[in-house]
């Protein structure tokens, strides 16, 4: 099997799916030419040209508004936005078009546009550069929004989300886009339009894209993370085993809208304790949400109440702080000692 | 790059018939050599069917049976100008007081009515008519259109496309981005603006120190002015426009100079903001007037005829009023379909929950109208519409450790007043009134 960093799986994703459907095109700022700022998109506009893989000028409510265009003309556009807090200017296109012309339209409308959203922090950068904006997103009805966490994920949900007849915010694990994975070789006739929530297959094999999926068994406590978070949860739940004794399950959430929560709300009843993790501030947020229903449904389960850990709700700060702000080992296991002195 | 800022004009305000004025206007005037007085008169037809849709339409809101209405009195020519230069397979992508264009692209009127009812969010298929659903943030479809346009470049489709806006919307970003956009990449798109000298209150001159066809210059495409209360001149320039687009010598950007007669809305009072002479002033242009005056100067429209117009708009109206008050009110669940193409399940459950609620409403108790607390959960709604909240069916399997001993699920435990016994009893329920048939100004005004 190859190995693959997950950058490298996401354009082995998009190579597959462009080749299946020439209805693809992929549009944003430097995809053509310089193969994306973090080469997602290398070697694209070489294979399938610049009328399929376009370099737009620098306008993001554009990007997304003429992808809504050519969606309606039959296009299944793959639109990437270069970093996270860019995506702003192109919000109203977003929530006001692209989440509600199916609705709008009574359904005779469809709008398969994937939105390809670098996220998160850990690399360094600058301003605007560091952000997890998967609440606005999340909030807003009619669009899907699911995050890989690694290569094998990475290589399949791509191709997924493109396949969705619905808009899907693909939010891609930008410290994570270098850290590599053996994967299988596309098999582009197992993917096609499988979409259906089910039952997970075994650990490795990426399921159904609307759902989570166990990354770590345990039975102690359970870790949920996505996106970035999924591999600190990991070592987390390493460290506690070395260290504590105690096995953690690591749940990767992978759709965080809609959130399938079936197998969270599983090992909760098996755990009693849960722990939420992610890099977004904790005001009214995915972590909110999971604590929310989780408490719903398996109150009698529960030994703790649900604790999260999140960056903080200030803005992303300079990035020699960002150590500080973001989720680490430390303060997941600091949460999970807590919820055992309940 | 040349950019025209006088006035197209081929029919004056009197109804006299003038010869286009320049180079280009003769390349314009070109494209309705072909334009005879049975088109004018079919023209002249639409316009006034349209008045007529516009003023049935006011008079239904007053009566309350629209929530709003966007009027469009004063801008026929412009709309049924351009609209009637389009091709079957072409397509346009309105903004919302696009009533005329709606009429001309055979959208039934009442679907368009359906939306100021409050019916529906857009009420005709745009595939079927060439014909996008309405825009109220306004400027957002000039974009869908230059995409729309970049898709018929790519698929080698031969049609042409259409951004319908105002004079205000072209201070929205998006609209400078679709001139950017459609400029770098050629699509084939025109974009028409409605110059109706107001964006709500503020006069046009508060959008733009330029005309605004002149910003077409600065993105590198052409943009001509033209008189839009002269259906012959703006048809004229659309279709030079969209012949411009077919060759894949890229946009154009029309600046259709009108006004618009009444309100920005059933919700406006525009005497707060323009005095009646100039009013008066521009009544003076009024687009049916001057083809009227035309049409009857050459003996083709006289009284009879005219009568036989009037009585088929008149029909239309009553037609359009009797299908407007028998549009049924949706059925509640229906307001979760089409959120997406495949659903989820937080949505349907959400819709199981709804379907409990209203059918636990539908059949209250028979014999107590205000059953006491400790009957309650029986016949709630709640009791049956939320089977997560006490009992999850797959909690047979892991049975909760407190059950048995825990209060908090107990019946008998809720006192009068608490909060889950509050507003519970079905027949004692709040209900909600129906909503008003006219909401305030602020709350139903696009802008």
């Amino acid at each position: 099997m190859p190995t693959l960093t997950l950058a490298s799986a996401l354009n082995s994703g998009l190579r597959a799916v462009m080749e299946a459907d020439p209805k693809v095109v992929v549009m944003g700022e430097d995809v053509g030419r310089l193969g994306g700022v973090f080469r997602v998109t290398d070697g694209l506009r070489e294979r399938f040209g610049e009328e399929r893989v376009i370099d737009t000028p620098l306008a993001e409510s554009a990007i997304i508004g003429t992808a809504i265009g050519m969606a309606m003309r039959g296009f299944r556009p793959v639109c990437e936005i270069q970093f996270d807090g860019f995506v702003y200017p192109a919000f109203d296109q977003i929530v006001s078009n692209l989440a509600k012309l199916h609705y709008r339209s009574a359904g005779r409308v469809r709008m398969p546009v994937t939105i390809r959203i670098p996220v998160g922090g850990g690399i360094g950068a600058v301003e605007h550069h560091s952000e997890s904006p998967e609440a606005y997103f999340c909030h807003t009805a009619g669009l899907k929004v699911v995050t890989c966490s690694n290569p094998t994920d990475a290589q399949v949900m791509i191709q997924q989300a493109v396949a969705t007849d619905d808009p899907v915010i693909f939010l891609e694990p930008k410290r994570r886009y270098w850290e590599k994975e053996e994967v299988d070789p596309v098999d582009l006739s197992a993917l096609a339009g499988d979409t259906a929530t089910g039952a997970i297959p075994a650990a490795r094999t990426p399921g159904p894209l609307f759902a989570s999926r166990i990354a770590r068994a345990g039975k102690d406590a359970t870790l949920v993370g996505y996106g970035p978070m999924v591999r600190t949860c990991l070592d987390a739940a390493l460290v506690a085993e070395a260290e504590d004794g105690r096995l953690l399950e690591v749940i990767d959430l992978r759709s965080l809208s809609p959130l399938d929560l079936d197998p969270v709300i599983e090992s909760v009843r098996r755990t009693g304790r849960l722990v939420v993790v992610h890099e977004a501030p904790s005001n009214v947020s995915i972590s909110a949400e999971v604590a929310a229903r989780v408490t719903e449904q398996a109150f009698y389960s529960l030994e703790a109440p649900v604790l999260r850990v999140t960056g903080f709700d200030t803005p992303y700060p300079p990035s020699r702080l960002e150590e500080h702000y973001l989720p680490d080992v430390d303060r997941i296991l600091d949460a999970v000692d807590r919820a055992f002195g309940y | 790059m040349a950019t025209v800022t006088e006035l197209m004009q081929l029919l004056t305000p009197s109804g006299r018939r003038v010869t286009a004025a320049t180079e280009r206007e003769s390349a314009m005037e070109a494209h309705v050599a072909d334009v005879d007085m049975a088109d004018l008169l079919a023209m002249y037809t639409d316009m006034v069917i349209v008045r007529r849709l516009d003023e049935e339409a006011t008079a239904l809101q007053r009566q309350g049976e629209l929530g709003l209405w966007a009027p469009l009195r004063g801008q026929e020519a412009a709309q049924v100008g351009s609209a009637r230069a389009l091709a079957p397979d072409d397509m346009a992508f309105p903004s919302y007081r696009e009533h005329g264009v709606a009429y001309c692209r055979g959208v039934d009127p009442v679907a368009v009515l359906s939306l100021f009812r409050g019916v529906t969010h857009g009420g005709w298929d745009p595939t079927e008519h060439g014909f996008a659903l309405y825009a109220i943030v306004v400027g957002s479809q000039t974009l869908h259109a230059t995409g729309y346009a970049m898709g018929v470049s790519r698929d080698g489709g031969g049609c042409a496309t259409i951004a319908y806006f105002g004079d205000g919307a072209s201070s929205q970003g998006d609209v400078s981005e679709a001139f950017g956009w459609a400029a770098v990449f050629g699509a084939p798109v025109v974009f028409f603006c409605q110059n109706n000298q107001y964006a709500i209150s503020e006069p046009t001159i508060r959008q733009s120190r330029v005309p605004l066809c002149q910003r077409a210059a600065g993105y590198g495409f052409p943009g001509v002015r033209v008189d839009g209360n002269d259906v012959l001149a703006t048809l004229a320039a659309t279709r030079w426009a969209l012949a411009r687009a077919r060759a894949g010598e890229g946009p154009t950007l029309l600046e259709a100079v009108t006004y618009r007669m009444g309100a920005h809305t059933t919700a406006d009072d525009p005497t707060r903001y323009r005095d009646s002479d100039e009013v008066a002033s521009w009544a003076e242009r009024d687009p049916l007037a001057r083809l009227r005056a035309y049409l009857a100067a050459q003996g083709t429209l006289d009284g009879a005829a005219e009568a036989g117009i009037a009585a088929r708009a008149d029909e239309f109206a009553a037609d359009l009023r009797r299908r407007c008050l028998a549009l049924p009110d949706p059925a509640p669940l229906s307001m979760f379909d089409h959120v997406h193409v495949d659903e989820s399940g937080h949505v349907a459950a959400e819709r199981a929950d709804l379907a409990e609620l209203l059918a636990a409403e539908d059949d209250p108790p028979p014999t107590a109208p205000e059953p006491s607390p400790a009957v309650l959960p029986a016949s709630s709604p709640r009791a049956v519409s939320s089977p997560s909240a006490a009992a999850p069916p797959s909690a047979a399997s892991s049975p909760p450790p407190a059950a048995p001993s825990s209060p908090a699920p107990s019946p008998g435990s809720s006192a009068p007043g608490s909060p889950l016994a509050v507003g519970l009893v079905p027949a004692g329920r709040p209900v909600a009134a129906p909503p008003p048939q006219s909401p305030g100004p602020e709350a139903s005004c696009p802008r």
